[in-house]
């Protein structure tokens, strides 16, 4: 058994080098409790994290690890209590909330576990929502949209509603929603968790074909080990720390000795 | 965005009906009774409109013009003598009791105008010939009077020139039928000359109600109004003074406008409480989407606006729909003639005005709701 604090400060070298060579999104001794009064529940321990451009990042870990909590505070959709966090150059720490809205606005895409499509909606106008936000004219939104949705394997589809659809053909929309405006950070919490395995399956491979960009860093929270295999790093967590990052190769290594 | 908070509005069916319902009902309730209301005190009024003169004189202690305290024959001409006085006439008013030709007691609204002058005559003659009121025991009745369930009645129609009633077991030859706007006590107008109108009223000491004058050419009624009430020692009024004073009166002794601001008051609370709770629990509904709005990027000051968006559009449609339903009730009542009712525009938009607080009240409970939203709460499953 190694001892967790040899462990922490292996993972802090480690995401130190990771961000000095690529530097796309770095957390460091990120600090988060929730609570009021005398209860307090630590869902971060003083967190380092990276993730580099390019790159699909899976995070694991069981169960209240703070997997959820960590990719919040990424989004800038969360406040901390202590640490750092930069996305892109942008220093969350330093800039006022409206700043951090309209950076999220622009440079991330969300999808959700429960899909979160507007139900009301039809799938254009959802997919739209984005392009709307950071001010793009109603008709350019919509058949950016439409192009978008011809992506996720949708074509034809495009005045239906979220209700009209399944599970996995609704997250294909949430898909093209988060990348409709080209977001450099793409963040997935359990995308897979509310679909069947199967689908779940082609949601994996759909993300990996589509969000993969030069340019851009995708970053997955999930419980599924079969979506290992499209991962280039992995971040594991116990316990509102990082315990480990592991390469594709050896996760591959990994997956393949499991099967 | 606004055109998404549109269609996410639109798209909850039930509730979109349930807020522009309430505020149907809640716009209906306030323009309605307030058009009664201001119907009603319109009314009392009336004689101002039915009689035309610049510049009333009445008993020193007389403050509406549908109140009479007798006044001295003399008085007349102590006004006539005030500077700057055109001219001044006797007038008459007072409930009577009038026998219809079946034998049924009707009150009316008697009139007596100067015979010389015929001065405040009704303006709208819709039959005869007013200048036959110099004959004696000869009326001239208004379109109410006439009417089969009043004077009529007995006749199975309504009265016509050279028909005759009694008033106070005199005899009253209908000459003329004329337009008068209604009055407040609901009582029918008849008209006749200030000398036959004695006749007809119960012997008292002092008979003379009223005093219409009329400023010489150049001097405002205000300014002769007021030489006459200092000189004479009784209140002279001019028309705007007078209506003033009468529905101030109406304010302070009866207890017609506080059971119409109950309504309205109450209509308005209807619209705050049945529009307030549809939408926080429309907002409610959608803080999930709401939520994810805001995790993408939008900031709340558009969300604010997108919810005021929603709570405004319901509120414009409510508001037309009730203004709508009230013309209708303004038109039924108007060709009835019987209902009071009047639709002023500063009230109107003073019920547009209360619509709105309650649409924006309605969007700050859920605009609270959504301000306070941690955008995080949408990876929370
Ligand atoms: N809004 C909150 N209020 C109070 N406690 C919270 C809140 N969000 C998270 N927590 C707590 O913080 C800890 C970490 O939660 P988090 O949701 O980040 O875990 P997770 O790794 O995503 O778990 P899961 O795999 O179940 O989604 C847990 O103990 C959780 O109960
Ligand atoms: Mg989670």
């Amino acid at each position: 058994m190694r001892s967790p604090s040899s462990l922490t400060r292996s993972a802090a070298v480690m995401a130190q080098e990771v961000t000095d060579v690529l530097g796309a999104i770095v957390v460091r001794g990120v600090v988060k409790a929730f609570g009021s009064g005398d209860v307090w529940t630590p869902a971060l321990k003083g967190i380092d994290f990276s993730a580099a451009e390019g790159e699909l990042h899976l995070v694991v870990g069981p169960s209240g690890c703070g997997k959820t909590t960590l990719l919040s505070v990424v989004a800038g959709t969360l406040d901390w209590d202590q640490g750092e966090v930069s996305v892109f150059g942008a220093a969350f720490n330093e800039m006022p909330r409206g700043k951090v809205t309209a950076f999220r606005r622009q440079n991330i895409g969300f999808i959700f576990q429960q899909f979160n499509l507007i139900p009301t909606l039809t799938l254009i106008e959802n997919v739209s929502v984005p392009l709307l936000l950071n001010g793009m004219g109603r008709q350019a939104a919509e058949s950016k949209a439409l192009e978008w949705l011809v992506k996720v394997g949708l074509e034809g589809s495009g005045l239906k509603r979220p209700s009209q659809l399944s599970g996995g053909q609704q997250q294909r929309v949430a898909i093209a929603r988060a990348l409709v405006h080209e977001p450099r950070l793409l963040i997935c919490d359990e995308p897979t968790s509310a679909l069947d395995s199967t689908t779940g399956h082609q949601i994996m491979e759909l993300l990996a074909a589509v969000a993969r960009a030069p340019g851009r860093c995708v970053i997955i929270v999930t419980h599924d080990p079969r979506t290992y295999s499209y991962a280039d790093r992995m971040t594991l967590m116990e316990d509102g720390r990082v315990i480990e990052v592991k390469s594709g190769e050896v996760l591959r290594t990994f997956v393949g000795a499991t099967h | 965005m606004y055109l998404i908070a549109l269609k996410m509005l639109l798209g909850d069916r039930a509730k979109y009906f349930m807020l522009v319902g309430g505020l149907t009902f809640s716009s209906l309730l306030m323009t309605q009774q307030n058009g009664v209301f201001q119907g009603l005190l319109s009314w009392t009024t009336s004689h101002m409109r039915n009689m035309r003169a610049s510049i009333w004189v009445v008993e020193s202690r007389v403050e509406q013009v549908n109140e009479t305290k007798a006044l001295r024959d003399t008085d007349l001409n102590r006004v006539r003598s005030v500077e700057g006085v055109d001219f001044a006439v006797p007038l008459f008013q007072g409930v009577m009791k009038a026998r219809a030709p079946d034998g049924s007691d009707k009150q009316v609204q008697l009139i007596g105008l100067h015979g010389g002058t015929l001065f405040g005559r009704p303006t709208a003659m819709l039959e005869g010939d007013i200048s036959q009121l110099r004959v004696a025991n000869s009326v001239v009745v208004d379109e109410l009077a006439a009417d089969p369930s009043r004077l009529g009645a007995g006749l199975g129609r309504r009265l016509r020139l050279g028909d005759t009633f009694e008033i106070n077991d005199r005899e009253a030859r209908v000459v003329g039928i004329c337009r008068t706007d209604r009055h407040f006590f609901g009582y029918p107008y008849v008209f006749t000359s200030y000398d036959q109108a004695i006749q007809y009223a119960p012997r008292q000491r002092k008979m003379l109600s009223m005093i219409l004058a009329e400023p010489k050419a150049g001097l405002s009624a205000e300014e002769v109004a007021r030489r006459i009430s200092t000189e004479t020692g009784m209140k002279a009024y001019t028309v705007p003074e007078f209506e003033r004073s009468t529905i101030d009166w109406v304010w302070r002794n009866t207890g017609i406008p506080s059971s119409f601001m109950t309504t309205i008051i109450l209509g308005f609370l209807v619209g705050v409480a049945v529009c307030g709770q549809t939408f926080y629990s429309f907002v409610l509904e959608n803080l999930k989407n709401l939520g994810a709005l805001k995790a993408m990027g939008a900031s709340n000051g558009l969300l604010a606006g997108m919810l005021l968006l929603q709570a405004m559009t319901v509120g414009v449609i409510g508001f037309g729909m009730g203004l709508g339903l009230t013309a209708v009730f303004g038109i039924i009542g108007a060709q009835k003639g019987s209902l009071p009712f009047k639709m002023v525009p500063l009230h109107l938009l003073q019920s547009f005005g209360a619509v709105l607080i309650i649409c924006v009240l309605a969007a700050l409970f859920g605009i609270r709701k959504v301000a306070r939203l941690e955008p995080a709460i949408v990876f929370r499953g």
